[in-house]
């Protein structure tokens, strides 16, 4: 009777053995690794705009972030910017820049300009900057140094294992009242000590779960 | 014992062997391998092939309107927030135990009555517990998502809730159906041996020859299986136990009336044997007179599955009159008091008292030998089995959900055409598999039965 199979049958099966396994593992690593890329969480890529602004070049001038984000201290959303803000300036400076072209068009016709979300978190998750800001969250704790950004990127996935990592442990990014809009802060040596204190001070209650409850973001 | 070896008659013995001596190695692998290695499907298996595809697209019709609509196409809603899905999850897990209990279980006392049908319950098993899966994971709601329920590292930081026993669930069924899937595979590779050995057709070949893994049937290969088989037998026995005790806790844990008790799970585990080989004999029963299989499947096998089912089905009976006892005498307790007087003359009672009928009045007629032997008899009890374990899910589930605490949210359930079309649809999809089954893999198990044919006659001559 003929051989069905040629001998190297047998080294494919069991070559097929440890194939299957690195299948499976390498699929799974790899899906991970997905995930918690740029290529997913877009963590360091600049999203392009109608108009180029700059972050950097405008922070650089002095101007402090609620000049145009004006209800980050009192509200959920931070607030963009009405074409009115722009033009404050840019009716006088550079007031005839090619670049600024739509930013006028704006202007002429009432119609919005369409800026591209960069920090878009899921409908499903509840977030308030106000309350944030009050606690002693800075800028730059989640945003990253805008003031170094031309266009701006994420400087943090928006994850949620990533905001659990500040609501179990805030004494690790809390800082004191008057640095919230300083995007150069950069915690001190004895963070943990100092964070302790001010976590006491701003009442965060790290008691009783109150910051790990399901219903506190998702309502 | 030697009465019935020393009579060559063997049909006339009013109880006869686990199989018909008068066949030889040669003549009992002919049969089993005579029913795949052929190009004739029977008439039967095609018309009942053709009816489960067509019920199993209703299944598939029904999942993705699920998908596109959400599970508010089902009846189930506040108060009832678990029911046909639930109740079909239960009963298909419960049909499911048959299998391993009847390989692993019966493999280790060594029971000759096995071996001419524990493949076919394993792959009835394996089909059930398919089937039972369905449930739960379409009930979550999101069904693309069920991945959540394993613990891996995620961006999310979450982690499965294990004081859960849903989450419990989880991972005794996942390791059933592949345990149950990996023992009725070990069993099958001899017997795929032999049909690559004997098949004409060069496909044939090939793919049993894949599936055979190479298998020679050299000493070595023999001895390392009755190694391994034996090690599946002692590993499927404890799950035999666990995963049913396992889906009787879903409702134990919970605190609510007439699930908030202690003998759920040994009550649960009985259950579920009594489905499972009241589902082994509605199957077998047909397959065995179409193919003339009566030579291995006796009217022995007929009556050892239906002492079983006796004596699961006292337990079951025990357990329905404990619940009654614990509920109206010994507990004191007006809620369970309550609940068991709505469960038999509440707005249910029909289907209480329906469930008492099927579990423990007509299984009672087991007890006669001359029933026992009546072929046409055991299957229909075993179809009122079959509807009775059904039912007895439903009076559990239903009963304690409708009749809250607060009667302000007192309700009633009534399943929608969904909640019918998904339950005929799994039945579909499991006599589909089922149908593959015996049509494309040996349904018994040759190399077992050449074995007790030779230890039979040896014994003897």
């Amino acid at each position: 009777m003929a051989q069905i199979f040629h001998s190297s049958a047998n080294t494919i099966a069991r070559l097929s053995i440890i194939g299957a396994g690195l299948l499976v593992a390498g699929g799974l690593v790899t899906l991970d690794q997905l995930t918690r890329s740029p290529y997913t969480t877009e963590v360091g890529v600049a999203r392009a705009q109608p108009v180029p602004f700059s972050h950097k070049h405008h922070a650089n001038m002095g101007i402090d972030c609620r000049y145009c984000h004006t209800s980050v201290e009192k509200a959920a959303f931070a607030g963009i910017p009405p074409t009115k803000t722009c033009m404050n300036c840019h009716s006088m400076i550079f007031a005839d820049a090619p670049m600024l072209e739509p930013v006028r068009e704006s202007w002429r016709t009432g119609e919005s300009l369409q800026w591209n979300r960069v920090h878009d978190l899921p409908q499903f998750a509840y977030f308030n900057h106000s309350i944030h800001v009050a606690k002693g969250i800075g800028c730059s704790t989640c945003h990253g140094r805008v003031d170094e950004m031309p266009l701006v990127h994420k400087a943090n996935t928006l994850y949620m294992q990533w905001c659990l990592e500040c609501h179990r442990a805030p004494e690790n990014f809390v800082r004191p009242k008057d640095k919230i809009f300083d995007m150069a802060w950069t915690p001190p040596a004895n963070q943990r000590e100092v964070g302790l204190e001010l976590v006491k001070e701003y009442k965060i209650d790290t008691e009783h779960y109150k910051m790990l409850d399901c219903n506190l973001c998702h309502r | 014992m030697s009465a019935t070896a020393q009579d060559p008659n063997i049909g006339r013995v009013e109880i006869p062997d686990v199989l018909d001596l008068r066949h030889t190695y040669d003549s009992a692998t002919d049969k089993i391998n005579g029913v795949i290695l052929t190009k004739k499907t029977p008439v039967p298996i095609a018309v009942a092939m053709g009816i489960c595809f067509l019920l199993a697209g209703l299944l598939f019709m029904t999942i993705g309107r699920l998908l596109t609509m959400g599970i508010g196409i089902w009846g189930n809603n506040q108060p009832v927030a678990w029911a046909f899905d639930i109740i079909n999850f239960v009963w298909w897990i419960g049909i499911g135990h048959a299998g391993t209990l009847i390989s692993a279980i019966l493999f280790l006392f060594r029971q000759e009555w096995r071996t001419s049908i524990n493949r076919f319950a394993e792959a009835m098993t394996i089909f059930a517990v398919m089937c039972a899966g369905l449930f739960p994971l379409l009930h979550t709601g999101r069904p693309w998502l069920a991945y959540w329920l394993f613990p891996y590292p995620n961006v999310m930081q979450m982690y499965p809730q294990f004081r859960s026993p849903l989450m419990w669930d989880v991972f005794a069924v996942s390791t059933y159906f592949t345990v149950s899937a990996l023992f009725w595979y070990t069993g099958l590779i001899p017997d795929l041996a032999s049909l690559r050995d004997r098949a004409k057709n060069k496909l044939t070949k090939i793919i049993a020859g894949v599936a055979a893994m190479g298998w020679r049937g050299s000493a070595r290969h023999w001895q390392r299986y009755d190694i391994i088989y034996l090690l599946l037998a002692g590993i499927s026995t404890p799950l035999v136990i666990s995963v049913h005790s396992i889906v009787a806790l879903d409702f134990a844990v919970s605190q609510l009336p007439g699930w908030h008790t202690t003998i759920f799970p040994p009550y649960f585990v009985a259950g579920a044997v009594f489905s499972g080989f009241a589902m082994v004999l509605t199957l077998a029963i047909p397959v065995r007179a179409l193919f003339g299989f009566k030579d291995f499947i006796t009217q022995k096998h007929l009556d050892a599955i239906s002492k079983v089912m006796l004596a699961t089905g006292l337990i079951v009976v025990y357990g329905y009159a404990m619940e009654a006892f614990i509920a109206l005498v010994y507990s004191a307790n007006p809620h369970e008091e309550f609940l068991m007087k709505n469960r038999m003359f509440g707005p249910y009672a029909w289907s209480y008292w329906m469930l008492i009928l099927c579990n423990a009045v007509i299984p009672q007629l087991l007890w006669f030998k001359r029933i026992r032997l009546h072929t046409g008899i055991v299957w229909v009890i075993s179809i009122f089995i079959n509807i009775g374990m059904w039912l007895e899910r439903f009076v559990i589930l239903v009963t304690t959900l409708h009749r809250d605490f607060v009667p302000s949210s007192w309700g009633m359930y009534k399943p929608t055409i969904f909640d019918f079309s998904m339950f005929i649809g799994t039945i579909g999809f499991f006599g589909l598999l089922m149908c593959l089954f015996i049509r494309f893999v040996p349904m018994i198990a040759g190399f077992e039965l050449r074995e007790l044919l030779h230890k039979k006659k040896s014994h003897h001559h």
